[in-house]
């Protein structure tokens, strides 16, 4: 019995680092920053007034509700063109890449993964510029005429993105078709569907839930991105993290900027919310 | 149909790994361009732009900064999540799924909103921006993920291996030292990578809570100011490099360790 209890008081000791710090750099700042959230800047001052005023300001300015449009538009853009990109990808590896080079096809399909984020989108900037890689090797095969203006638009967001999702998608895609049994397919195969019939009715069914979850994650880490669209997306269509960005410039506006991020945050859970049927499914 | 198909799907694997393998074909390109500016025609190969990045002391300042805070954070992550993994794995405590989900919480935040948080907090305590404060942003990132690898690998075997080192006489920090790390030291040992990985390449917390000295990437995002630069390439074909090398590493360590 004293034993147990000598094991539950060193276990709680153990635990208890991690919980303290969580709190005092997580929870904490949290709840500093919602409370911030509705104090007012005053000048160069924040006044400690509890009110409303930062959400109302938000939703009665149409540049601050625009960002949010843009941003839902472009994570859901992103979203949906990186899972049908992913998915035929994570299939062709886990179908027909024989079983000892699919760790090494994996691993190259994420390679550019690994360059810093920073990089990454200054990367696509050298490939999209007007003079850059792409239009000059399409102009140089006579497929266009006029340079191509990608740079500094929101078609060049959505690119930088879609390129980052389609690695992440692919890995757990991928990993979602390998936990599936062979035998539904081979059962499907057996009475006579053909492979297009067994993928449509037996193997996309099954890796839904999984591809929710991808799909879930590449929402709530695209709609939160700051750099990418800072980076490729000039400065004609802004997007919320952009916005809560400017707000630290000059003549800073901490209580704005913390009812920004509280906006984001609550558009994050919604998703969640609305997702929470399928990502449960996973554990059923 | 069905010798469509192969031909179909190979070719868009490989269109596919064209777009994947395309920015980074071009900046490393473009990083031996002898030119002033790394677009096309490519006229080189030249290391100049390397040796720029190498005499550039605040880029290496900013890569010694790196380093640093991605040990550090790296090891207080992994030493918080591991010992975290371990209580709530081992011990029936009271609670243990609101705490695993108190400790995994800021895995579903984004970066920026935890930099923030934390940047208004330290302003508000009057703690200035330094790479202390953003080592403890780092920690705060990473501490869920490996507390994630650590619990996903302990297992009910190694409690029976603890207890005998207990009626042996082992001490609790001996157990630990001795007997529970050694033989979660993949697990370990592949936390560290990723988070360090993930602490070296972070942009926005990195941005928010650094003044003078600051990041690798944060330095970077200084020379993006100057517009396309083959300086820039350098510098990013260099992090990557050590990015992939981290990543090679771990790759091997826990194989060879599995084997």
């Amino acid at each position: 019995m004293s034993a147990e209890r000598a094991e539950r008081r060193r276990a709680w000791a153990a635990v208890a680092p991690a919980l303290v710090w969580t709190c005092a750099f997580f929870v904490v700042p949290f709840a500093i920053m919602a409370a911030m959230s509705l104090w007012q800047r005053q000048g160069r001052e924040v006044v400690r007034v509890w009110d409303l005023s930062n959400y109302h300001a938000f939703f009665s300015k149409p540049h601050l509700v625009g960002a949010l449009w843009n941003s839902l538009e472009i994570t859901l853009a992103v979203t949906a063109i990186s899972v049908a990109l992913a998915y035929p990808l994570a299939w062709i590896i886990a179908e027909l890449v024989p079983r000892r080079f699919q760790r090494l096809a994996l691993m190259l399909a994420v390679l550019p993964f690994w360059t810093s984020y920073v990089v990454r989108s200054y990367a696509w900037t050298l490939v999209l510029a007007k003079n850059g890689v792409l239009n000059q090797v399409l102009l140089g095969m006579g497929a266009i005429a006029e340079p191509l203006e990608i740079s500094a638009t929101r078609t060049a967001t959505v690119i930088g993105f879609v390129h980052f999702f389609v690695m992440l998608l692919t890995l757990t895609i991928y990993a979602n078709l390998l936990q599936l049994p062979p035998n539904y397919r081979r059962a499907a195969a057996d009475l006579g569907a053909g492979p297009l019939r067994v993928f449509w009715h037996i193997t996309l069914p099954l890796t839904l839930p999984g591809v929710m979850v991808g799909a879930f994650l590449t929402f709530v880490l695209c709609i939160g991105d700051y750099i990418t669209p800072q980076i490729l997306g000039g400065n004609s269509e802004l997007v919320l993290p952009q916005v809560i960005m400017l707000q630290l410039g000059r003549g800073a506006d901490l209580p704005m900027a913390a009812a920004l991020s509280i906006v984001l945050m609550a558009v994050v859970t919604l998703a969640w919310l609305g997702c929470a049927r399928w990502l449960r499914l996973e554990r059923a | 149909m069905n010798r469509l198909l192969p031909v179909a799907a190979w070719g868009y694997a490989l269109a596919l790994y064209g777009f994947i393998f395309l920015p980074v074909a071009v900046l490393v390109l473009f990083s031996f361009q002898d030119g002033r500016l790394p677009i096309p025609p490519f006229d080189g190969p030249s290391l100049k732009w390397y040796s720029q990045v190498w005499g550039d002391r605040k880029l290496m300042a900013a890569l010694g900064n790196s380093l640093a805070v991605a040990m550090l954070s790296s090891g207080v992550a992994v030493a918080l999540g591991f010992l975290a993994a371990w209580g709530l794995a081992r011990g029936r405590l009271w609670g243990t799924r609101a705490m695993q989900g108190l400790i995994t919480a800021p895995l579903t935040v984004s970066y920026l909103l935890i930099g923030l948080g934390l940047m208004i907090s330290f302003n508000l305590s009057g703690i200035g921006p330094s790479l202390v404060t953003v080592g403890i942003g780092h920690a705060v990132i990473n501490t869920p993920l490996c507390f994630a690898i650590c619990f996903a690998s302990m297992g009910d075997h190694q409690v029976n291996i603890e207890r005998a080192a207990r009626d042996l006489g082992a001490r609790e920090w001996q157990v630990l030292g001795l007997v529970t790390a050694p033989m979660l030291m993949p697990a370990i040992l592949a936390a560290f990578a990723l988070s360090v990985t993930f602490s070296w390449d972070e942009f926005i917390i990195a941005f928010l809570l650094s003044r003078f000295d600051v990041t690798l990437p944060v330095e970077i995002w200084s020379l993006l100011r100057s517009g396309l630069n083959p300086k820039t390439n350098a510098a990013g074909s260099v992090v990557f490099l050590i990015s992939v090398a981290v990543v090679l590493v771990a790759e091997i360590v826990v194989a060879r360790r599995r084997a």
